[in-house]
């Protein structure tokens, strides 16, 4: 099993026709820009990056909610570009999302028992009342969520229990993939951990392989055991958790990982911080060569003109970056790990 | 010590003729020139409220100052007559907000809405001011300041807008800076600039800074001293040192052990069970007992007073009790008759 993914990624793109105001001149926003990656069963991949790096259209294309303009997405080895509407409707038992806003995604006048059956309503399964309720109450279970929640509606409950609902109704077609999308990043610290811990428990009960878009690093240390970092609709760079936290191969990575707080005054009192100057480009108008190189500490002349695709940098750990990974690493790696 | 601000068993409450909701419900802590407090606390957990408080910017009603001081240099600003409290808001007090976009005016340009408080504080001429203007935003880090300060905040980036919103508050050189959740709505390479702006600035100004937040990083980053909040208490104050290496109160130790950490991968999160109270009904006892690890009989009874404890430390908690050097303001509020409803 271990051989095949179960999500795999190819060239992907994603252009979107834009105006410059209201009568300017069309442009497009390159929101995803060749994208490769895949996924094993039973693996949690997460994909980082700032607002606007095409991270969330990304998990769009991935769940066939976009088309994508170039490049393919494999489901379980089949181009998903090649299905006809039914067999795309079966495949979307196999995978299922959950999204960052509980308090957006979960239909209002919908009681919980209705939007959490509502999938197996639309799929025709579990008709056999016996067999629904069995089903319904291992999910609760599962999910931590009471039986006395059932014939109330979203309003009466808290982010954290709303997200509760949210992954349940995820889960009740028993998916093989889950594209969470920010699940966590509208919650309060106290309720976050529990919903971490709740899908890490998940995923090895019910063998899930997890796409988790997050724009948080402790969250995704946490989690996943791969990281793709995205910047302006591209993969800088991709390896292991851990891999890429000791040892970043992309500038872009390195200053992202040094930039976030530690919480702890006496690693923040000696650690130094690389500090990037400017904002991110627009992606409208993505910087010619490198498109990270406007912001780079680590900036040579060639990096102005030429678009470093992904190398291997070390085995299995790929950055697109022709200067980085070839330095002496002294301060940068020391940095990261402490 | 030697405090700008101080503010002593403040509770700030929503009264309407269906509830009250108690949103700030005995804050105390003593604020020194230069120095910068964390208050840190979940949704709801009243540290806006509590701001808004010290401004006067809530509308009342609804809202109801009904007991505390606040204390500011010495005088109390919630017996202050409008026209003097106008004089230290945005003044010898200014204030940053979480969502630069929609803090700042839309249809007025930047240049104009620093150059506003310059011009009605320091009672400067406009064409002063806008030099002024032009000034704070070269400080602040804006490139180009000279063509940026005539620009609307849409043809801004958001951690600009965000550095605008700054040399907005900077334009009087306050003595105590208010910031709620200055670098939440930015990305994470942009909250590293804003705060090692906010660092620079608090020491060139001698600015005091109350900084309300709830990501626990950013604490370790910035604060000299912090305020835990909880159902809108204070249930700890420390400094910052001190409460991370030794928390006294549950919520806190609970708090610290459920934060991811980019530096170790823990296999499981130790999350606090449960949800934090409703506001609206009358708790009786403490609000953390139901949640917490180490409850007792007592605490689902009797309402933790704020314990003193060595080393300029307060906690909201019975076990504190044997250690605790006497006991804070917080009850010297003169409400007693609504206490429990």
């Amino acid at each position: 099993m271990s051989g095949k993914p179960i999500l795999e990624v190819r060239g992907l793109k994603k252009h979107f026709g834009a105006r410059k105001g209201m009568f300017g001149e069309k442009t497009t926003v390159k929101a995803v820009d060749g994208v490769s990656f895949s996924v094993m069963p039973n693996e949690s991949f997460a994909v980082v990056g700032e607002s606007g790096c095409g991270k969330t259209t990304l998990g769009k294309l991935v769940l066939a909610l976009e088309k994508p303009t170039e490049g393919q997405v494999f489901f379980d080895g089949v181009d998903m570009a090649t299905m006809s509407g039914s067999a795309l409707r079966k495949l979307r038992r196999e995978m299922q999302v959950i999204f960052q806003d509980p308090y957006s995604s979960l239909n209002p006048r919908m009681t919980v028992e209705d939007i959490i059956t509502e999938p197996w309503v639309i799929h025709g399964m579990h008709k056999d009342p016996a067999e629904r309720a069995k089903k319904l109450a291992k999910l609760l279970e599962d999910c931590g969520i009471a039986r006395t929640y059932l014939p109330r509606h979203p309003h009466e409950f808290s982010g954290g229990q709303r997200q509760r609902v949210g992954i349940a109704r995820a889960l009740a077609l028993d998916p093989r993939l889950v594209v969470a999308d920010e699940p966590v990043s509208a919650l309060d610290v106290s309720i976050q951990a529990q919903i971490l811990n709740l899908l890490k428990d998940l995923q090895k009960e019910r063998n899930l392989a997890y796409l988790f878009i997050s724009h948080d690093f402790s969250v995704v240390r946490h989690l996943c055991t791969k990281i793709a970092v995205m910047y302006l609709g591209r993969v800088v760079e991709t390896a292991d958790s851990e891999t890429l936290f000791n040892d970043p191969q992309h500038p872009y990575t390195e200053a992202l990982l040094s930039a976030v707080p530690v919480p702890d005054p006496s690693v923040e009192k000696r650690r130094k911080r690389i500090l990037l100057t400017g904002d991110v480009p627009s992606p409208l108008k993505p910087p010619p060569g490198c498109r990270f190189h406007p912001r780079c500490r680590y900036l040579r002349d060639s990096c102005r003109v030429n678009d470093q695709a992904l190398l291997e940098a070390k085995p299995d750990h790929f950055a697109a970056c022709e200067v980085l990974p070839f330095k002496e690493k002294s301060s940068a790696a020391a940095l990261v790990s402490l | 010590m030697d405090s700008v601000l101080s503010i002593r068993g403040l509770r700030t409450q929503f009264i309407t003729p269906e509830r009250t909701v108690r949103a700030v419900d005995g804050v105390t802590y003593e604020l020194a020139a230069g120095k910068t407090l964390a208050v840190v606390g979940e949704s709801g957990s009243g540290k806006s409220v509590h701001a808004l408080s010290i401004l006067g910017l809530l509308p009342m009603p609804p809202a109801k100052i009904v007991a505390g001081e606040i204390l500011f240099q010495g005088k109390d600003l919630l017996k202050m007559p409008p026209g003097e409290m106008r004089k230290i808001r945005g003044n010898r007090i200014a204030m940053i907000f979480q969502e630069p976009m929609t803090s700042l005016n839309p249809v007025m340009r930047i240049g104009d809405q620093i150059a506003e408080s310059i011009i009605l504080h320091q009672k400067k001429t406009p064409a002063e001011a806008r030099a002024k203007a032009i000034d704070l935003l070269k400080k602040v880090g804006i490139p180009h300041p000279e063509e940026r300060v005539d620009d609307f905040p849409h043809q801004f980036s958001g951690g600009m807008r965000q550095r605008a919103m700054i040399a907005i508050a900077l334009a009087c050189e306050p003595d105590v800076l208010i910031a709620d959740e200055p670098t939440t709505a930015l990305d994470v390479t942009i909250q590293a600039q804003i705060l090692e702006l906010m660092k620079d600035l608090q020491r060139e100004y001698k600015m005091a800074i109350v900084l309300i937040t709830h990501n626990i990083g950013v604490v370790a980053e910035m604060a000299d001293d912090v305020v835990v909040m909880y159902a809108g208490r204070p249930v700890e104050n420390a400094p910052v040192g001190e409460l991370f290496k030794n928390p006294k109160h549950p919520y806190t130790k609970g708090l610290l052990a459920s934060v991811p950490s980019i530096y170790e991968r823990k296999d499981r999160l130790e999350a606090i069970p449960g949800q934090p109270p409703d506001l609206t009904g009358g708790i009786v006892g403490c609000p953390f007992a139901p949640r917490c690890p180490s409850v007792m009989d007592r605490c689902r009874t009797e309402d933790p007073p704020q314990f003193l404890l060595p080393g300029d430390r307060m906690s909201n908690c019975w076990l504190v009790e044997g250690e605790a050097s006497g006991r804070s303001h917080r009850f010297d509020a003169p409400d007693k008759a609504e206490k429990v409803s």
